[in-house]
């Protein structure tokens, strides 16, 4: 038992290390001091002259503003189509069309990026030749393109959920009176919102991480985030971009922690209340 | 098992040749019925005979593939589950989790678009019914499964429909809780004078709730008829089979009078004598049916030679209230005879006697299919 228990803390730690060392690594050069990233400054090290620094460069904060009304929307977006998809694919029976539908809302999952990215572009130019929109290049078609592939992932999450429900509580709205879009507003809607939030979250971190798709389809002056320091990192990492990078995993941890605390305490709160339901309804 | 007046001249439903086909399959297959107004009907059979099929065709979630369905004289063909004046009771009670108790059942009521105040009062009125007045702002997941069950029928009441459809209403409560909300149930279709039609796969709670019943099987409706004609004169061996315990014994037509009929069991070794005349062509090879309780058992042998048979106990079941024996024939047929235990210190027949089992000429039931 003792040699196990070692055997598991080993692992453990190894395979936590494999995963976060790297971030940690990160982390820690954006505290130093020196302008040679791999170079620890003893004397002078820990500073935030970085994070200083990173709040002076209009250009970093204005991609990542950019970033984030790209990420917004395309979440939207995705959100709104991609739930139109997964209520058609589990509600509307067997259609024609339906298996090749299908087929076609979760194919970009697989599809390379950069394929999707050259066809976009293609796509782009085409158009803006033939009917004079979209008229450039810029955010508006980064968020189409994002919104292409991120709607497939939506539509999978929404799918699955709708299919995990029973759907006599639909049947059961319609049969109180309720036409077909009430009931879609006031039971179904309700009842799949986690769903559409977690759709909603993914899209966003999807939309905001992309490089490949947003290098093909964006203008002059829109350079996301990810664009914006992919283009730096390639004259050399400079240390601000591990500020900016442990900001962002700042960011993230600080969100998972409160959802994983905030869904404990409802799971925690529902068993109460089941708990007393069974106690014969007494609290 | 009290018989409910029914009222034949005032007919709500009728279904007139329904079938529903998946492919080759027919779940539902040329069914014809009538259902009054007030009465509890129930739809009995095992899984898989087409009876939730039929009542979801009522509802309007399935559409038949031939025939009519008409509600008070309207037929529904085409009419959407919104817009009929039926409301259904789900087996899985389908409350809306996200809604308090009163949210549930003021639901169809704003469909309707009914006054707020309004709402309000015949909510309460109906949660008062259901005894569920102090739950009104639980949600779904804080009620017992009792009180889910009473806040989907008070969900679907609140519209008084004229028809209430209630899919295995009971079959989610434990036994103490099913009995006693099976006359909760019956007081409640009484005080309201809705028309139920029930779904259900347990004999028990059919006959106890049922006005009339309605034995399907494979897609047909095999036998319709109060709880006592279908218990004690079934039509065929699968009605006397499903309902209650029988025993069945094979046999050959001897005798065909209009007042008497004789008929050779080689099973029993003798012949069976009924008291009535039935319609079966001479020589007919048909079925006796004799329930366990119309069998005597006794030590000594009976008076009147005829329906008359000797055995061995071979196996003893003590259930309390009654104990069911299971005696072997001569012929090597195992016969079931239930007894009451009404005596305390009685000398009761133990394994291995030899008993005389005998009964009463009105009691086979003879059965041609």
């Amino acid at each position: 038992m003792k040699q196990r228990g070692w055997f598991r803390g080993t692992m453990l730690a190894l395979g936590l290390a494999f995963l976060y060392v790297p971030i940690l690594s990160m982390i820690v050069f954006s505290f130093n001091n020196s302008r040679l990233v791999t170079v620890w400054d003893r004397d002078n090290s820990p500073t935030l002259r970085w994070y200083a620094r990173l709040l002076e460069n209009d250009q970093l904060l204005g991609a990542a503003w950019i970033s984030i009304k790209v990420a917004a929307m395309t979440a939207s977006g995705a959100v709104i189509l991609g739930t139109l998809a997964g209520v058609v694919l589990t509600r509307f029976g067997p259609f024609r069309g339906r298996a090749f539908l299908s087929a076609m809302t979760t194919a970009p999952l697989v599809m390379p990026e950069i394929i999707t990215g050259i066809a976009m572009l293609l796509l782009f130019v085409a158009l803006e030749q033939a009917i004079g929109w979209p008229s450039g290049r810029g955010i508006l078609t980064i968020t189409i393109a994002h919104i292409t592939f991120a709607m497939a992932y939506v539509t999978v999450i929404v799918q699955s959920r709708l299919a995990g429900f029973d759907d006599s509580l639909e049947e059961a709205a319609l049969d109180l009176g309720a036409k077909p879009a009430t009931v879609f507003f006031r039971i179904t809607l309700p009842l799949i919102a986690p769903a559409l939030i977690s759709g909603w979250l993914l899209a966003f971190t999807l939309s905001w991480d992309d490089v490949v798709i947003s290098q093909f389809v964006s203008g002059p002056g829109s350079s996301t985030l990810p664009m914006e320091i992919f283009s730096r990192v390639r004259r050399g990492v400079s240390p601000d971009i591990n500020a900016l990078a442990t900001l962002m995993v700042l960011v993230v941890a600080v969100g998972v922690v409160l959802s994983t605390l905030y869904m404990r305490r409802e799971e925690q709160r529902r068993l109460r209340e089941e708990r007393m339901a069974h106690n014969d309804g007494n609290p | 098992m009290a018989e409910r007046v029914v009222d034949r001249h005032n007919e709500y439903l009728r279904i007139e040749g329904v079938s529903k086909r998946f492919g080759d399959f027919a779940a539902v297959d040329n069914v014809s019925l009538s259902i009054y107004k007030g009465e509890i009907f129930c739809l009995l059979g095992g899984s898989g005979c087409g009876k939730t099929t039929l009542l979801r065709m009522l509802a309007g979630f399935e559409t038949p593939t031939s025939g009519r369905i008409l509600i008070d004289g309207q037929d529904m063909a085409g009419i959407p589950p919104y817009e009929r004046p039926v409301n259904m009771m789900f087996q899985s009670y389908a409350l809306f989790p996200h809604m308090t108790v009163m949210q549930n059942v003021a639901f169809g009521l704003e469909q309707e678009g009914v006054d707020k105040n309004e709402i309000r009062r015949r909510v309460d009125d109906m949660l008062g019914i259901v005894k569920l007045g102090d739950f009104a702002k639980r949600k779904p997941h804080q009620l017992s499964g009792g009180q889910r069950q009473r806040v989907a029928l008070a969900r679907a009441l609140v519209k008084k429909p004229k028809l209430l459809l209630l899919d295995e209403p009971l079959g989610a409560l434990d036994k103490k809780l099913r009995e006693h909300t099976q006359f909760e149930l019956i007081n409640l279709q009484e005080q309201l004078g809705v028309t139920f039609v029930v779904v259900t796969h347990d004999q028990e709670e059919a006959m106890t709730l049922a006005s009339r019943i309605g034995v399907m099987n494979k897609g047909q409706i095999v036998q319709v008829g109060t709880p006592t004609d279908i218990y004690e004169f079934p039509n065929s061996r699968f009605v006397a089979d499903f309902i209650g315990s029988v025993n069945m014994f094979e046999g050959k037509l001897i005798e065909d009078e209009p007042a008497y009929v004789r008929i050779g069991c080689p099973e029993l070794e003798t012949t069976v004598f009924v008291s009535h005349g039935i319609s079966a062509p001479p020589d007919a090879q048909v079925t006796v049916a004799i329930r366990p309780e119309k069998i005597e058992m006794s030590r000594t042998a009976p008076a009147s030679g005829e329906n008359h048979v000797t055995g061995v106990v071979k196996e003893i079941a003590y259930m309390g209230d009654l104990s069911i024996y299971l005696v072997r024939l001569p012929a090597g047929r195992l016969v079931r005879v239930t007894i009451p235990n009404v005596e305390r210190h009685d000398e009761r027949i133990v394994w291995d006697e030899t008993v005389h089992l005998s009964w009463h000429s009105s009691s086979p039931v003879v059965l041609i299919q």
